[in-house]
């Protein structure tokens, strides 16, 4: 089975606080890490792969620097690397992203099974698992919490619903799209840091992808940030004072109130 | 790429500041960006001199963008009900609609076995029209009864091509986060996930998207000046629906769905609803959350009960959820669920900023916590500096004793 993981470089969030005076984003040294969902991805691929026989790719689009959570993933368990990167891909939507990553799977001989993460925690959108299934022409499944079984080609998973989950079959080739409860990541093992320091990163530019110049990057993308913003301020603060009894009178007359 | 106008550059850092992706740097006095830019556009809304700009090329608009008229909303409706998003996508619809001098048109799938009473899909039907739909595309077939990625997406892809909205909203819930995003693929359209804004601009109809980026720290407006249709999910409990009004008219308009459309590579073996709560977490109007303050599974019995003193959910930190107290479906967070609610009350939970994006656009925040100092507080309506165990049963007690009285 050949099983391609997806994974994004993204900035960590615990960095990023807000300024509680200002209510606006006060940033130090913000580190670049593996998008938290990918990880668990990267983990039910190399297992999937351990149990039924198979090979595990790493892909990545993004600036040089990306190679970094690349390493990583091959220290926990991954075969392959192979990073995307052009400048022509800068300023890529979800509708840009999934054209890039499909044509680099296809370049590097197609897959049975692709993972992604529910989300990249920088957009939020959770867009790209589904689009990029469309775009290989592959059945999915989105926010998988846990895989059943995996024969005859058929994959038995259950995915989160808004008021449960919901048991499926799926077809592979196939996309899962996971979220954190479907596994518990492994760390990096001493053989696999051994074999990511070693390791070649593959890496692909537009033209070896023999990507579509109107559907990469900025220009390529049909959605366009026009404006970016401090969120509102929240409102007043009140912090009850007196006695417990009091505090909590207080606080039962606000909420009466409201509700 | 980001263009720098070395002679208008100050080098004041304004822009260092801005930028959430660490890709822009002032060296020697000079802004320099690197290779991690996102083009977000975060550094040229803050620069003062005038210095950055994001070259677009603003390739030809296509002529036929002005056949596509209407706002479409994508009416959830599952086991049997609406999803109450869908009423609140159509108070947003109308607006947007009106603005627009356009129609305004809901499509419904689903199975009428399902339905809750025997009114069936067409009861859903007109209570769409009741808040403010003109017409209801409805396709009433046995094989809509499990929510399907292909045979949802493959329908309202076939319709959008036929009847040629210029806009279609759907609720960012896991349906509609699921299946939207293929539609939007199959279409060749922009997508905007999770908008908690919507307008529409004056001078050209463009739909103006606005949703939180980077876990509700900025805020993006986003654009589709190319393409149509133009497609959003919207969160949940944001929009406001319409008051229900029985004497306006509209048109259900019966699909029959192709048996190709009806197709579907996955196939759901079996539905789970999780008896966790008896409200839903994403749309209930109050929520209760417990963090590690709690100590224990029992100390989670107390947070229930003042949700249901309150008739709301509980939800979680993820420190509570990793110690085992309570299930993941209730956690919020980063990489647990958002939330959105009326009132959101946080026992025991330090305010972590993975938490705080899932919880901050609650409209009023109330926090109980021992420790004056914890960040819960900065994003707190009101507070309460003290011990959960004391303050909760008191707080259940006074709230019974009022609705007693
Ligand atoms: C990649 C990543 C993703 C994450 N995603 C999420 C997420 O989705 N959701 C999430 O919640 N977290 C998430 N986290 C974890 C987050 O950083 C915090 O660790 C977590 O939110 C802390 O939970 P807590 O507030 O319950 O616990 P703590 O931080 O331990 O806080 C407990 C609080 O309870 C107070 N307290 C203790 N006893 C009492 C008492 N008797 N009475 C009153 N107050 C008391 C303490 O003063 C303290 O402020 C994530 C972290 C990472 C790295
Ligand atoms: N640039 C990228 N390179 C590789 N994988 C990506 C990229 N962007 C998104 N993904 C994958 O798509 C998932 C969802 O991302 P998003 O739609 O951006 O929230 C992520 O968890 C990744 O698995």
């Amino acid at each position: 089975m050949k099983i391609v993981i997806c994974i994004k470089q993204v900035p960590d969030a615990k960095d990023v606080r807000l300024d509680p005076q200002t209510n606006t984003l006060a940033r130090e040294g913000v580190q670049s890490i593996m998008n938290p969902y990918d990880r668990h991805a990267l983990e039910e691929g190399v297992r999937l792969a351990g149990e039924q026989g198979g090979t595990v790719t790493v892909l990545s689009m993004g600036p040089p620097q990306a190679q970094e959570v690349l390493r990583e993933a091959v220290a926990c368990g991954a075969d392959e690397a192979v990073l995307v990167s052009d400048r022509a891909f800068a300023g890529a939507d979800t509708w840009a992203t999934t054209h890039t990553l499909a044509q680099a799977i296809r370049t590097i001989g197609g897959a049975d099974l692709v993972l992604c993460g529910k989300q990249a925690i920088d957009g939020d959108t959770a867009q790209v698992g589904p689009g990029l299934a469309e775009r290989l022409g592959f059945p999915y499944a989105t926010c998988v919490k846990k895989v059943l079984s995996c024969t005859d080609g058929v994959m038995q998973v259950q995915r989160l619903m808004d008021d449960g989950y919901d048991t499926m079959a799926v077809q592979l080739p196939a996309l899962l799209t996971v979220v954190k409860e479907i596994n518990e990541p492994r760390l990096p093992s001493l053989k696999g840091k051994m074999k990511a320091k070693k390791l070649a990163i593959k890496t692909l530019s537009a033209a070896d992808i023999d990507a579509d110049p109107a559907q990469i990057g900025l220009p390529g993308s049909p959605t366009q940030v026009v404006r970016v913003f401090s969120p509102q301020a929240r409102g007043e603060r009140t912090i009850f004072q007196g006695s417990v009894d009091e505090q909590v009178a207080q606080l039962a007359r606000e909420l009466q109130q409201i509700i | 790429m980001l263009k720098i106008d070395a002679e208008a550059c100050i080098g004041c850092g304004l822009c260092e500041d801005a930028c959430t992706f660490a890709a822009i740097r002032v060296e020697d006095g000079l802004a320099v960006v690197g290779d991690n830019c996102t083009l977000c556009g975060a550094c040229v809304e803050v620069c003062e001199e005038g210095a950055l700009s994001i070259p677009r090329q603003e390739g030809e608009a296509p002529a036929d963008l002005s056949s596509w008229s209407g706002v479409w909303v994508y009416a959830e409706y599952r086991r049997g009900r609406l999803a109450p998003v869908a009423l609140e996508l159509l108070g947003a619809g109308r607006r947007l609609a009106d603005k627009r001098s356009v129609e305004v048109a809901a499509v419904l799938l689903g199975s009428g076995l399902q339905a809750a009473d025997e009114g069936g899909l067409e009861a859903a039907a007109r209570e769409l029209i009741a808040h403010g739909a003109d017409r209801v595309y409805l396709a009433d077939d046995s094989g809509l009864a499990d929510f399907s990625d292909d045979a949802y997406g493959n329908i309202l892809a076939e319709l959008v091509r036929q009847y040629r909205p210029e806009i279609v909203l759907a609720g960012a819930t896991a349906i509609g986060r699921s299946f939207i995003p293929r539609v939007a693929t199959m279409l060749a359209a922009g997508l905007t996930a999770d908008c908690t804004e919507l307008d529409v601009r004056a001078e050209d109809g463009a739909l103006l998207q606005t949703r939180p980026a980077f876990g509700g720290n900025i805020m993006a407006t986003i654009v589709c000046p190319r393409t149509r249709p133009q497609m959003a999910t919207v969160r949940p409990m944001v929009m406001k629906p319409l008051a229900r009004d029985e004497s306006r008219k509209g048109e259900i308009v019966r699909i029959e769905p192709a048996a190709a459309w009806l197709s579907s590579r996955t196939k759901v073996l079996e539905s789970v609803t999780a008896a966790l709560d008896q409200v839903n977490l994403a749309e209930a109007d109050i929520v209760v959350a417990g963090g590690r303050g709690l100590e224990n599974a029992e100390g989670f019995a107390m947070i229930r009960q003042l949700a249901d003193t309150l008739g709301g959910a509980m939800a979680a930190s993820r420190a509570a959820v990793d110690s085992g107290w309570i299930p993941y479906p209730h956690q919020v967070g980063q990489t647990g669920k958002t939330v959105a609610p009326k009132v959101y009350i946080a026992c025991g939970i330090s305010g972590a900023i993975q938490h705080l994006v899932g919880m901050q656009s609650a409209e009023t925040i109330i926090a109980i916590n021992r420790d004056p100092e914890a960040p819960i507080f900065n994003v707190a309506t009101y507070g309460i500096v003290g011990d959960v165990f004391e303050v909760v049963p008191k707080l259940i007690e006074q709230l019974q004793r009022r609705s007693d009285s």
